[in-house]
């Protein structure tokens, strides 16, 4: 364990490397300084940048491939954020987003607009439905577990996995009638950034800042949160509030990033835990260096399956069959040394 | 400071659901003692902790601090008068022994603000006081029962509060510490005139510790008073059903008051 701040500017520096490399990687190979390059004639307008490159390399930069690439460094960084704030809240490290069937949520309303070929809202139809369904989802949640005083964490994780094995048998059911359009049912679930575009960058930005700003400012009482309810509350903390504000931010933004990239595994549950060996428990060092290492870990990934694979993999198999094993890895030397893991 | 009692609570009514807790309890608190709370599993002693300190709000009935209606003082005032000792004291999550007795002072830190001067200096105080300065950096997922236990009374005597709740606060601990935390909390009381409501279920450890001593039987207070008017052989057999004798030993207690009371049971 180091400095907390230390680890969050390595990873910044690391963040910003990534999506630089990711930007010059793909069909058509464009180095990292023409890349910059491109960037910074786009931000202060200065044409004379881009002289003597190939017209095409900044259409490809700044409209193919960097909403794409900022798509998933803001997903991975909302999933890491959301995955921080569930198991802060229920107490529960094998928590990740998706504990509380969002995930489950969003797979149902997508599956049905796709199904139901229902493009009423345009292209933008199967993220609605897939927002709706995660929202409902948690209304449902919330109202299963709630009881006198409040949500408590063992209610809330058991109405999640009920309502979870409800919607999944729904998805199931969905998958069975749709025949040969369940190729596409699938696909969806399996999670994709393919064609992304600077409209899902901005929602996606906007739900993934406004979230991390809120969970980052009540970091400290999500701190003493941990410690459980009657001490939390007898240090001053309204935990009953507390928790439900972070519950609903953590589910918006997973709600969000769900519904523009299909559901992807793994890193809500992962970098979490990944980053405790780095910065330990305290939430103010771990909500940033969560958010920045699972940008990275999303942005690379998706790289690796668009640039470097001969056919592209579903981004969700891939984040688990790489991050899986290096988990495993450090969990086990980790704990062999001691470093009190729970 | 105002006159009167320091607790006051008036035919509290507490249920879970259908089951009732609290039974029209009454019940008043002086100040600057160290009073004991004894009674059998399930008669509400945590419960009555719980209202205490405003975690659970009555069904009826009055609970005053001080005069004030518990439920009319902000939350993080009351946080800088009483602290709590909680029975749980399982922590999930790798924080250090350090990080935990630091949040004891959260009461007193602005958001985003670290820690004071001040701060900083009560924590090291109350580490060294409780022998946990060695554990500083551990995490406390990989200390003891006991340790943990120890760690978490530093937190709550980190909130340097008037008045501390203990809920069997010292429930794992061997007799070493447990001897040593609640010398430390009884001196506070007799030197500094500080309070102390504990909960125990070991009468001995209460006996030795206590100005006043309540017995509580299913919701209600069965006795009240100090260790010579109710801590006796006909009391306890009332309570708690079991045949005993209590025995006056000529130690000095803590405080400097002998003899002390102890007693034994019959199997």
């Amino acid at each position: 364990m180091g400095p907390p701040w230390a680890w969050t500017s390595l990873l910044a520096v690391g963040l910003i490397a990534t999506v630089i490399l990711s930007m010059g990687m793909g069909y058509l190979k464009i180095s990292p300084l023409e890349v910059i390059k491109i960037i910074w004639s786009a931000i202060t307008g200065n044409r004379a940048l881009l002289e003597g490159m190939d017209k095409a390399y900044s259409f490809v930069v700044l409209e193919v491939r960097l909403p794409r690439i900022l798509t998933s460094a803001l997903v991975g960084a909302g999933l890491a954020v959301a995955g921080v704030i569930y198991q802060g809240i229920l107490l529960n490290p094998l928590a990740d987003p998706y504990t509380l069937g969002i995930s489950a949520g969003a797979a149902f309303g997508a599956s049905l607009a796709l199904l139901m070929n229902i493009t009423v809202l345009g292209m933008a139809s199967v993220p609605l439905f897939a927002f709706g369904g995660a929202v409902l989802t948690l209304a449902v949640v919330l109202f299963l577990s709630s009881e006198k005083g409040g949500v408590s964490s063992n209610n809330l994780i058991l109405s999640g996995i009920i309502v979870a094995a409800i919607l999944s048998a729904g998805i199931s059911f969905l998958k069975y009638i749709a025949d040969e359009h369940v190729s596409v049912i699938i696909f969806w679930l399996m999670g994709s950034f393919v064609a992304r575009t600077w409209g899902h960058v901005g929602i996606t930005f906007t739900m993934v800042l406004l979230g991390f700003m809120l969970c980052f400012v009540y970091a400290r009482e999500l701190n003493i949160l941990c410690l459980g309810d009657r001490s939390a509350i007898s240090l001053g903390v309204r935990a009953q509030r507390v928790r439900l504000l972070l519950l609903v931010t953590a589910s918006l933004i997973t709600a969000v990033c769900v519904s523009v990239s299909g559901i992807i595994g793994f890193v809500g549950l992962i970098v979490p835990h990944l980053m405790r060996f780095l910065t330990g428990a305290d939430n103010r060092a771990l909500l940033p260096a969560s958010a920045l290492a699972g940008a990275i870990l999303l942005c690379a990934s998706d790289t690796v399956t668009r640039a470097l694979l001969p056919t592209e993999m579903p981004i969700g198999v891939l984040t688990a069959i790489i991050g899986g094993p290096v988990f495993c890895y450090i969990f086990k030397k980790r704990r062999g040394m001691g470093a009190g893991y729970a | 400071m105002p006159d009167g009692a320091l607790y006051e609570l008036e035919r509290v009514c507490f249920s879970y659901g259908e089951a009732r807790v609290l039974d029209g309890l009454s019940l008043s608190l002086d100040r600057g003692l160290f009073h004991a709370i004894v009674g059998p599993n399930g008669c509400g002693k945590t419960t009555l902790m719980d209202l205490m300190i405003g975690i659970r709000r009555p069904d009826s009935g009055a609970i005053r601090f001080c005069g004030r209606d518990l439920s009319h003082i902000p939350r993080r005032a009351f946080a800088r008068e009483v602290a709590l000792v909680p029975q749980d004291y399982g922590i999930n999550f790798a924080f250090t022994v350090e990080e935990v007795v630091l949040m004891g002072r959260h009461p007193y830190m602005e958001r985003f603000s670290g820690p004071s001067s001040r701060d900083v200096e009560i924590v090291e105080r109350v580490m060294d006081t409780l022998d946990i300065s060695r554990l500083r950096y551990k995490f406390v997922t990989q200390l003891s029962g006991g340790e943990r236990q120890r760690v978490v009374f530093a937190r709550a005597l980190a909130q340097d509060t008037k008045v501390l709740l203990l809920d069997e606060a010292t429930s794992n601990m061997d007799i070493y510490h447990t001897i040593h935390c609640l010398g430390l909390v009884k001196r506070a009381a007799a030197q500094e005139g500080k309070t102390a409501i504990a909960t125990f279920h070991d009468l001995n450890t209460a006996a030795l510790f206590c100005d006043t001593i309540v017995f509580m039987e299913r919701g209600r207070v069965a006795a009240q008073g100090s260790l010579d008017e109710v801590f006796d052989r006909k009391t306890i057999k009332e309570v708690f059903g079991v045949e005993c004798r209590v025995f006056e030993v000529p130690f000095a207690d803590c405080s400097g008051k002998s003899p002390v009371k102890q007693v034994v049971f019959k199997t």
